[in-house]
């Protein structure tokens, strides 16, 4: 059975622009809706999604657990389920629409065009297969090239990857190395067919702090490199603070800010963006300080809250927030939006210290 | 046989502090790590121990002098020695003669052809058309899982030795065909082993991984979950072996294994207790008793250890 005939890529051929000679985004999600059958009801997972990437950016995608955002990525992808789910909503790559692809032609795009980093490098590597085969099965399927030469450019991958005597370790099994080693290795893989886009979903959140920043540098560097866009997916906004030129923040499957990064965290509008920002520990604290968590839990995705989703958690709410959804508006610059009725003023306090005492099961320090 | 505990960290974790992005690491960064040994050094670190490589040697022993029969010094399997009959171990006849002078050596070395063959060639048919049901319905799931799922359950639901029973005593006491009902019988036992190891893996990260690379589901099938399956399919398979061996004993004690005069281990035994003989010679009975015995265990223990062996890996992922 030869590798060619198994790809299945005989018909329906799509072909893809050169890197430079298609005018950007490079991707635009519109209103993307993707829900999941369940015993209990159908979860909104994501619940009106747009956005769009441009060539050789990065966007950071933050929220919660539960906030939707890997169900996004994958939505993006086209990997769910067949069966209990409902999508909707359009999907454009390269000028090309996703969602109506065939499976022999999302084969074609996953991989080569669009590719994925997992969050766990534990699982997300075959633990019986050599590492050196799991990079070059995929060149071998897309590029169409004979064993030698994959595995040459198996041993460059990793070597471009900073795993040290590569040649020696295309032979290694997985549990042979690191989690921080193993991350480096489903980056080349992920990188291994040149994809334009690349979606890393949580890349760090199975690695320790002290390799997380030489993942994601190693991610950033690799980018550059290869002017690939990357959908970076994370619950730390710190993570995404200094590498992404967009950032989405996401809360209980909707997008309710978006905006440069800087102009993210010069003028945030909405109170969730600054509850996250708050999260993050600072060193410069006295010990002893208290940490501030944003009291609650994400809403029940089967029935959503009336109103804002946030509002039974915000700390400036109104009754016009429980009773109506604020729509995305447009800020002060056209390229930030956010979903609030009562935004957020440059140079405002900070919200009070602990959560507001009307959010059941909690209480106020 | 090496049974020393290498002392191997693969912990290659915080020795990339420093590495500069997007430049190959400096050359230091791997002398200070030593040279990364050979994979097979870090997966000789658990033992099989002495126990497996004596087994290992019995089962070689009995498989090869089944191969190589005919070139050994042996005397005829069916032939009959009228001035030795029921003679005790001697240089002559290294284990005894049988009630009619046949050498016990001879026909036991040519009877572990049929019980070999039995044995394995029956697991193969399971194994290859079992096994690869089991792996698509594992990970396809669906009506395919459900259909095939309920065929496995009606089947095991038969009680096999008198299906085997009947369909020998209709069809025939060939090797060939004992040997195709019985691995026919061992198809839905195989399906069920490979299926649950299968719809185990169906479900990884891996999978998916893979599948964001562009591979097809027959690809993912044969070389993501295949690899993974393969440790639990061989060491339940060479256990079936053992199971086979034995069923063939059953039928020969029914007569119903392979036509007599020709040797089967099974066969044997049963000559071994009929027509008095237990009384007057026991050793006719005994000998192949003893080598299946000691067949059995070791097949079982070679299974046992092969699997052990395997598990390390998913066990320090």
């Amino acid at each position: 059975m030869s590798d060619r005939r198994a790809v299945g890529i005989t018909e329906g051929r799509i072909e893809f622009p050169d890197v430079t000679d298609f005018a950007d985004p490079l991707l635009v999600v519109k209103d993307l809706h993707t829900s999941f059958r369940t015993g209990r009801g159908t979860v909104h997972a994501v619940d009106g999604v747009s956005l769009s990437v441009d060539r050789g950016t990065t966007l950071g995608v933050v929220g919660e657990s539960g906030s939707g955002k890997t169900v996004l990525a994958r939505s993006i992808m086209g990997l769910l389920p067949v069966r209990d789910v409902i999508r909707s909503g359009t999907v454009e790559f390269t000028g090309h629409e996703m969602t109506t692809m065939a499976p022999a032609q999302l084969r074609q795009v996953w991989g080569a065009q669009m590719s994925m980093i997992f969050q766990d490098p534990m699982t997300a590597l075959n633990p019986v297969v050599r590492i050196g085969n799991q990079i070059t099965d995929s060149l071998r399927l897309h590029l169409e090239i004979d064993r030698k030469e994959a595995n040459a450019t198996a041993v460059e991958l990793l070597r471009s990857v900073g795993i040290p005597s590569p040649e020696q370790r295309i032979r290694w099994y997985p549990f042979q190395l690191s989690g921080g080693m193993r991350q480096r290795v489903m980056i080349a893989i992920a990188l291994a067919c040149a994809p334009r886009l690349v979606l890393a979903d949580e890349p760090t959140t199975g690695l320790d702090v002290s390799v997380q920043a030489q993942i994601l540098d190693l991610l950033q560097a690799m980018q550059r490199e290869r002017h690939m866009a990357v959908i970076l997916v994370t619950h730390d906004l710190g993570v995404v603070a200094k590498r992404a030129d967009e950032i989405a923040v996401m809360y209980a499957g909707r997008i309710v800010e978006k905006a440069p990064t800087r102009t993210l965290f010069a003028h945030t509008r909405m109170p969730y963006t600054r509850a996250l920002m708050n999260s993050i520990p600072r060193l410069a604290d006295p010990s002893g300080t208290r940490l501030h968590a944003i009291a609650g839990r994400p809403p029940d995705l089967i029935h959503p809250p009336e109103g804002c989703r946030f509002a039974p958690r915000c700390p400036y709410v109104q009754d016009k927030c429980r009773e109506s959804d604020p729509p995305l508006r447009t800020a002060a610059s056209s390229d930030h939006v956010f979903a609030c009725w009562f935004p957020l003023v440059d140079g405002a306090p900070p919200p009070a210290d602990g959560p507001v005492a009307s959010v059941p099961g909690t209480s106020p320090s | 046989m090496p049974t020393e505990h290498k002392v191997h960290s693969p912990t290659l974790g915080g020795t990339m502090a420093g590495t500069v992005p997007g430049q190959t690491p400096p050359i230091v960064v791997a002398t200070a790590l030593g040279a990364p040994g050979s994979p097979d050094d870090i997966l000789a670190k658990r033992p099989l121990g002495p126990l497996f490589w004596f087994a290992l040697a019995w089962v070689a022993i009995v498989a090869i002098s089944a191969i190589i029969a005919n070139l050994l010094p042996l005397q005829a399997p069916n032939f009959q020695n009228y001035t030795a009959i029921n003679a005790s171990p001697s240089i002559h006849h290294l284990l005894g003669t049988d009630d009619l002078g046949r050498d016990l050596l001879s026909r036991i070395v040519f009877g572990a052809r049929v019980s070999l063959v039995v044995g394995f060639a029956a697991v193969g048919i399971g194994l290859v058309i079992g096994g690869t049901l089991g792996l698509i319905s594992g990970f396809k799931g669906g009506a395919f899982d459900i259909a095939f799922n309920a065929a496995s359950f009606v089947i095991l639901a038969f009680p096999a030795i008198v299906a085997v029973i009947a369909i020998v005593a209709f069809w025939g006491q060939t090797l060939t065909k004992i040997t195709v009902i019985i691995g026919v019988g061992t198809i839905p036992i195989m399906f069920r082993v490979v299926r649950a190891s299968s719809l185990s893996f169906a479900n990884r990260d891996f999978v998916m991984a893979a599948r964001t690379l562009g591979a097809t589901s027959r690809r993912i099938i044969f070389r993501e979950i295949l690899p993974n399956v393969v440790p639990a399919a061989v060491s339940f398979g060479l256990i079936t072996v053992a199971g086979v061996i034995v069923l063939e004993g059953s039928l020969a004690f029914l007569g119903l294994s392979v036509a007599l005069p020709t040797p089967s281990w099974g066969n044997l035994i049963a000559e071994g207790t009929s027509n008095g003989n237990l009384q007057t010679n026991p050793y006719i009975m005994m000998w192949p008793a003893l080598a299946m015995f000691l067949l059995l265990l070791s097949i079982n223990l070679i299974g046992d250890r092969l699997r052990q062996r395997f598990d390390i890996r998913e066990g320090l992922l």
